[in-house]
């Protein structure tokens, strides 16, 4: 693979007003007294953002005659704080934003891109390998399999959060249309399964037909390509309106959607069971053979001696099953002619329609195929869960797949699986620091961080490196060879 | 028709809070073309701005004078709101002009995030009851032992949204500040290229934008006597929805949607079902985009190639 690295010669980039080589005394000093008098100005801005909030700290106390608000004061964390930014800052002052450096230019990959090219084509084998070998390594590693259970379920979520940024990806980064409703229809695809699982009418049908167990057994199976179906038509309800806006309406419209679809669920208690949800929905089978200890379960008819970690772990490559049909369904699509719309979509659209591309086709079919793959995931849930409610479907949802997608590059699939993999597992692991508490006090809980962290993340990536951590993309139609370009250089993922 | 009086009266009031959150959605996308998806959530912080500022007032340094307490805390809040509302744009939204068109948007919403929880990490997540503070009322009509109030409260609200709004007219159609901004607006290029500092002025309309929101938080504190970190994100999307629906960056236009919505809301909550409120806004909102792009006083959007 040619990487084309455009980098010009040295003497090109210095452009010619470099600051001379020997500074004067003077200089320095009048640099260090500017970058003292900012950081001064830094601190004070620091402290009128933190002050209030950080400083001051209302307390509910309940007194005999019901609550009263205090307040409590917390001056150190504010200081901490505002020391930390203004060290910071005065650092960056002296190095990176330093008028004296002489500042490289460079246009092409930069080092994560050729990192991603170089380590690419090994990275994918092995992740996929390792994701294969996960609940071995894990039953392995923590030596047994009931004690691996914690680290293939979280194995488990980050595969369904993979699953769902690379669903929304297909949507965002490849049509480029914001989707802020995507938990709508990972919502959709688990009442879908929740409702026809738990239904009385189809149990009695089937057992009628084809025997008590049936419907029990098969509902899972049978559900997962209806509950797509469903999805990806509700997809296409919604999207069928709201496709001719632009961007940022589209988005505000598709937030309003699936909070429409929340409210529904816990409204219409007699269909959705309100928001107590609906609980004992049937487990998964292996194709039919319910995971038991009885004479006809899973272990008996393998022979093994039962463990409730089967269940758990054919429940692992399921999701991973469904994750690498999204993944490869996505990288097929990109090369028919109605990937290429997408992309061509996203890039221009006016361009688009002048090409007599149908723009509301196009959009439509990116919208409702990335809902099914949404709603794929939704089924999963539900099975998984045993339990649906429409609390497990809020906006933090959507903003945490978008997160998870942004992060990882828009239109890149691996960027994707490992921006999951690292907001997510990263998170498990700051909770289970020892020393985090020894800092912070006992009742510090990191959980309580992460969605600030993916907030801070979004617009850090934003404003840093807008293409996403692995931002090079390779062109699906090339002449002769195929280069690697930055993604800079193309407009909102894939190049 | 005593409850349509009393309902006409809540939702006025409602919906003037609405319409001040609605000014800063709707100059912001006026100059700049983003929706940007944290003010509503500026919006929460400046009732905890307030909240606290109150508890300060009254607790600490024993004012007992309500109107006085209110004064300062209106002050303290515009001041502190305005501040956190240059330093998003200075910090999230700047370095993204002229990126690629979903990045300020993206940004917003991990601002959004951002905002609502650090709130809830700095403050907690409990709700925070406020001791009623305003409470007397009017009576203007009794019939059969139901009694149509005018909380004086509510009519403090209507007068500073009032008050509030003819300054803003002022501000804008008046001033050079107001002809700056309008001049942005239309063309940013060729408003820098006649000497006009363009990162000023769209600093300044954030400024301006958030310190209303500070106003409206601060109206709501007094109203409902609660805040919580998670009141950002609704009132910001139905403040969204007024500016939508009266045409989004018309000023007038911010106001009528805003007191629209509230007056929808509160029939809607009087007439047909409490529960689903949210979702009559919600869809106001998706069929005034899909039927009504250009609302209600806004002017039809030419696409540019």
């Amino acid at each position: 693979m040619a990487v084309q690295l455009a980098e010009s010669p040295p003497a090109a980039t210095q452009p010619p007003a470099t600051p001379p080589a020997q500074t004067t005394a003077a200089d320095t000093n009048s640099a260090f007294g500017h970058a003292l008098k900012d950081t001064l100005i830094t601190g004070l801005i620091a402290l009128g953002l933190l002050g209030p909030l950080v400083g001051f700290e209302t307390v509910v106390r309940d007194t005999g005659a019901g609550s009263a608000l205090g307040l409590a004061y917390r001056p150190v964390v504010v200081a901490v704080m505002v020391a930390i930014i203004m060290v910071g800052r005065l650092v960056l002052n002296l190095t990176v934003w330093s008028p004296n450096r002489v500042v490289k230019t460079r246009s092409g990959p930069s080092v994560f891109d050729r990192m991603g090219t170089a380590v690419g084509p090994v990275v994918k084998p092995a992740l996929f390998a390792f994701a294969v070998a996960f609940p071995l390594l894990a039953a392995m590693l923590m030596g047994g399999l009931n004690e691996s259970r914690y680290l293939i379920d979280l194995g488990i979520l980050i595969l369904t959060y993979v699953m769902l940024g690379w669903g929304l990806n297909i949507v965002v980064g490849l049509a480029g249309l914001l989707d802020l409703g995507y938990v709508a229809f990972y919502a959709v695809g688990a009442y879908t399964y929740a409702l026809l699982a738990t239904s009385a009418p189809i149990n009695e049908f089937f057992s009628g037909l084809l025997g008590e167990t049936f419907w029990a057994n098969w509902a899972f199976w049978i559900c997962l390509p209806i509950a797509g179906i469903f999805s990806g038509l509700w997809g296409m309800i919604l999207g069928f309106p709201v496709l001719r806006l632009r961007g940022d309406y589209l988005a505000i419209v598709t937030l309003a959607f699936g909070e429409i679809i929340r409210l529904v669920l816990i409204n219409w208690v007699d269909f959705t069971g309100g928001g107590a949800g609906i609980a004992s929905i049937p487990r998964a089978t292996f194709f039919g053979v319910p995971f038991t200890a009885g004479e006809d379960g899973f272990a008996a008819l393998f022979g093994l001696e039962f463990n409730p970690m089967h269940r758990i772990i054919f429940l692992y490559f399921v999701i991973l099953a469904l994750a690498l049909i999204t993944a490869f369904a996505t990288v097929r699509l990109r090369k028919l002619p109605v990937g290429r719309a997408w992309e061509a979509l996203r890039e221009d659209e006016i361009a688009c329609r002048s090409l007599g591309i149908n723009t509301t086709n196009t959009k439509l079919s990116a919208f409702a195929t990335g809902a099914m793959f949404g709603g794929f995931a939704g089924c999963f849930f539900a099975v998984r869960a045993g339990f649906v409610s429409p609390e497990s479907f809020t906006f933090d949802i959507s903003a945490m797949i978008l997160a998870i997608v942004v992060l990882g590059g828009m239109g890149s699939q691996i960027g994707v699986a490992v921006a999951a993999a690292v907001m997510l597992g990263g998170m498990e692991m700051l909770r289970n620091l020892g020393f985090l508490k020894q800092i912070f006090g006992n009742d510090f809980d990191p959980s309580l961080y992460r969605m600030l962290i993916f907030g801070f993340a979004m617009v850090a990536i934003m404003v840093w490196k807008p293409r996403g951590l692995v931002s090079t993309r390779e062109p699906t139609i090339f002449l002769k060879e195929r280069k690697a370009v930055s993604g800079d250089l193309v407009k909102e993922g894939h190049g | 028709m005593d409850v349509f009086v009393q309902q006409l009266i809540n939702g006025l009031t409602l919906g003037s809070i609405y319409g001040l959150i609605a000014i800063g959605y709707t100059m912001v996308f006026g100059i700049i073309g983003m929706v940007n998806f944290a003010h509503g959530d500026v919006f929460m912080m400046s009732t905890f701005i307030a909240l606290i500022c109150f508890l300060l007032l009254t607790t600490v340094l024993g004012i007992t004078s309500i109107f006085l307490a209110l004064a300062i805390v209106l002050v303290v809040a515009m001041f502190f709101t305005s501040l956190t509302s240059w330093a998003i744009e200075r910090v999230a939204y700047r370095p993204l002009r002229g990126s690629f068109r979903l990045a300020p948007m993206i940004s917003a919403i991990g601002m959004s995030i951002l905002l609502a929880n650090f709130v809830q990490v700095a403050q907690g997540p409990r709700n925070k009851p406020v001791p009623p503070m305003v409470t007397d009322v009017i009576v203007l009509m009794e019939n059969n032992g139901y009694q149509v109030t005018l909380a004086w409260k509510q009519v403090l609200i209507m007068v500073v949204t009032a008050v509030l709004l003819a300054g803003f007219w002022y501000l804008v159609q008046k001033t050079a500040l107001g002809r700056a901004q309008r001049a942005c607006e239309q063309d940013r290029k060729m408003a820098s290229l006649l000497g006009i500092n363009v990162d000023q002025t769209i600093s300044l309309t954030f400024v301006i934008g958030a310190a209303l929101a500070a106003v409206a938080g601060v109206m709501y504190l007094m109203y409902y006597g609660v805040a919580n970190f998670a009141d950002g994100f609704v009132p910001g999307v139905k403040a969204f929805t007024a500016a939508v629906l009266g045409g989004i960056g018309s000023l007038p236009g911010a106001v009528l949607g805003g007191l629209l919505i509230g007056l929808i809301e509160v029939f809607w909550s009087a007439y047909f079902s409490i529960e689903y409120k949210d979702v009559a806004a919600f869809s106001i909102l998706a069929i005034t985009l899909i039927f009504l792009p250009q609302g209600l006083l806004g002017r039809p959007e030419v696409e540019k190639v």
